[in-house]
């Protein structure tokens, strides 16, 4: 939780996108986030960001589907209560199979989609600073941290050299937190001091 | 970057002259205007449908399932004809969402997300159909394998029935976590570019509060891509295990291992047809017909013919296994199943289902959407007739003469039927109003390959030699 002031440059063109991240990277100033309407495919390795592990978290959710159901189907079977069924073996794991690959599915579903939303802290009741409105429409924003060591008209100059096609200078809380999108926040009364 | 080009051969995606700003005005917008009188009109007939539906589960809830037309031989009957014809149809979506996105069909983008949406709504009509058969249904919790204080006695877990509860719990889970991953961007969407407070809040909620971050879209993408390989193999597994209800018994007629592949294809053919009928009327009040173009309709209209032909084979497998068999039973299944006092039955599944689909062959016709429409409905009607073939003329001539009998739907077993048409119309109307009915992010991803107007913009690269363009391009 912090209130911080930032350097907002939006681009209209993902062509236009990559060199500016480029050289924002290359500049020194501090990259808070850049946002964009749809999945910009190379972006991440533009920024430097390591691939998602998420698909391991995955994986290990699907054996832990796959492990309860299995233990749990032959422990009823062969120990718990063991029924005969027209004589057959009490642990028949080929009839295992089907309910046993349902629940490896579903584990794995269910855990990597609370995964995904605990990463990427979301959740309904949770918000975020929306830089521009325009960035979940057509605007890629690329989102610069300031502080009493920068000057506020560099970084915005800077950003109008790599091409923007709008900027602002905003003070906006860093992280999420519990609000409203109908209700404005007023960061300025929260925390004078900025 | 990736290679901004794609060959002219494929057509374009999108029509028209689009931006990534016309692309979210076009999708967004009926959600923001009022609906048309259509619209009401639809929705009035549908939540009447549905109450109708509702009272005669009520009245079969409170008289007991002896109101319904099914008896001692013919122990299933319309109930779960439509319980396996709804959990069909919801098969398309996922195959267009899940295996569409694994065989990378950039088609796929325009009609993934109301096909998803219609997997959700048909599946939640065919878990209606099993739940109420069960007659005592507030006992309906006991396949559930909790700890009970009756031994606990568990549920038998080795009965293809209990493996159904598995397979349509997980598929409805699983569709709808992949759907609303989905949607989550797109509500950020809206949410954006609401103007009213209302709307703002809602769709706030609705969206978790997704800003669309890089890495944030580095999971969605590993997400999407994850949940489309578990989904592709669930999607198989659900209708094999619906088949399996019938084929590990020992019915004639059910009694096959041709059905799992014969299920998931009818499955896949029933379903596409209903995406036509659903998305050439969405396509036309919506006035998407720029996202869901005629080379969509053509593609769908493929898969038709291609699982409709793969049906009818297994048909005609069927028949000369019972021949081949020299099993006499197999035979006299598939003698009274043709020939006895369902012979329309049987009939019209050939007719519906094997050869009016032949007529797509043809390019007129898959490029025509009245005839597509029509078509849609007959494959329905057909498969619908399938199911019923193969439940209540597997059963009605059964080992006993003197337990020969013919089964009609009374009042109550109809109206339960047309009360999940209620359920999903409104729930598909309500979608059609409220929810973006094309993957808007989506959409945006492949429009600068696949948009008409981008499309035109590669001529001029056609027309260059490759190393021209290899030398061109390796310098990015």
């Amino acid at each position: 939780m912090a209130i911080k002031k930032f350097a907002v440059g939006c681009y209209d063109d993902e062509a236009v996108l990559f060199p500016a991240v480029d050289k924002v990277r290359n500049s020194g100033y501090k990259l808070h986030d850049v946002y964009t309407p749809f999945p910009v495919h190379g972006l991440d390795k533009a920024l430097g960001q390591k691939d998602t592990d998420l698909h391991v978290a995955g994986f290990i959710y699907g054996l832990t589907g796959t492990s309860t159901a299995v233990g749990f189907m032959s422990w009823i079977f062969t120990s718990d209560w063991p029924i005969n069924f027209g004589g057959k073996p009490h642990f028949s794991l080929p009839a295992f199979i089907p309910i046993t690959f349902e629940l490896t599915v579903l584990f794995a579903a269910v855990g990597m989609v609370l995964t995904f939303c605990y990463l990427n802290q979301i959740m309904p009741g949770v918000k975020k600073h929306v830089f521009h409105p325009r960035q979940t429409d057509d605007l890629f924003v690329v989102a610069l941290e300031i502080n009493d060591q920068t000057s506020e008209q560099e970084a915005i100059d800077f950003l109008k050299s790599t091409g923007t096609v709008e900027t602002s200078v905003q003070i906006a809380e860093s992280e999420w937190w519990y609000g409203r999108f109908d209700k404005e926040e007023e960061y300025e009364k929260l925390n004078p001091a900025v | 970057m990736h290679l901004k080009y794609e060959s002219f051969v494929r057509e374009p995606l999108v029509d028209g002259d689009k931006t990534y700003s016309q692309v979210t005005e076009d999708i967004v917008s009926p959600i923001e205007k009022k609906p048309g009188r259509m619209w009401y009109v639809g929705f009035f007939f549908s939540v009447v449908l549905l109450a109708f539906g509702v009272f005669s589960v009520f009245w079969e809830v409170y008289y007991g399932i002896g109101v319904w037309g099914i008896n001692r031989t013919v122990g299933w009957g319309w109930d779960i004809t439509n319980f396996v014809w709804w959990v069909g149809i919801g098969h398309a979506g996922t195959l267009i969402s899940a295996i569409l996105l694994l065989f990378r069909q950039g088609w796929r983008t325009g009609v993934n997300r109301a096909a998803e949406a219609m997997t959700i709504f048909a599946v939640m009509c065919a878990g209606q159909f099993p739940i109420f058969h069960m007659g005592r249904v507030w006992d309906a919790f006991y396949v559930l394998p909790y700890p009970n204080s009756r031994g606990p006695l568990w549920p038998n877990f080795n009965s293809a029935l209990m493996w159904d509860v598995f397979a349509i719990s997980t598929y409805f889970t699983v569709s709808l976590l992949f759907w609303y991953s989905g949607l989550i961007p797109d509500f950020a969407t809206v949410r954006d570019r609401a103007k009213t407070k209302l709307r703002k809040r809602l769709y706030g909620l609705a969206s978790f509060g997704w800003t669309g971050t890089a890495k944030n879209w580095q999971r969605h993408e590993a997400l999407s891509l994850v949940l489309a390989g578990l989904s592709t193999p669930l999607v198989l597994s659900v209708h094999t295990i619906v088949s399996m209800d019938f084929a590990t018994s020992v019915i004639p007629g059910w009694h096959t291992t041709i059905f799992p592949p014969y299920f998931v294809a009818g499955a896949i053919f029933s379903g596409f047809a209903m995406v036509q009928t659903l998305l050439i009327i969405c396509r036309k009040i919506l006035g998407l017909e720029e996202y869901i173009t005629i080379g969509h309709i053509e593609a769908m209209n493929k898969v038709i013919v291609l699982t409709g032909s793969i049906v009818g084979v297994a048909y005609l497998t069927e028949l000369f296994i019972a021949w081949y068999s020299q099993v006499n039973y197999e035979q006299s299944a598939f003698h009274w199943r043709i020939f006895g006092p369902y012979w329309w039955s049987y009939w019209a599944m050939m007719t519906c289902n094997v050869v009016s689909p032949q007529l797509f062959w043809f390019k007129k016709l898959r490029r025509n959407i009245p005839f597509t429409f029509i078509m849609s409905i007959v494959v329905n009607i057909g498969m619908w007739f399938e199911r019923f073939v193969i439940i209540v003329t597997s059963l009605y001539r059964d080992y006993l003469p003197g337990s020969w009998t013919y089964y009609s739907p009374t009042w109550p077993e109809i109206g339960f039927y047309l009360g999940t048409f209620g359920l999903f119309f409104t729930c598909f109307f309500l979608f059609a109003k409220y929810f973006p009915v094309i993957a808007i992010a989506e959409i945006k991803f492949v429009l600068k390959t696949s948009g008409e107007n981008y499309k035109k913009k590669m001529a001029a690269i056609d027309e260059k030699s490759t190393e021209e363009f290899l030398a061109e391009q390796s310098h990015h």
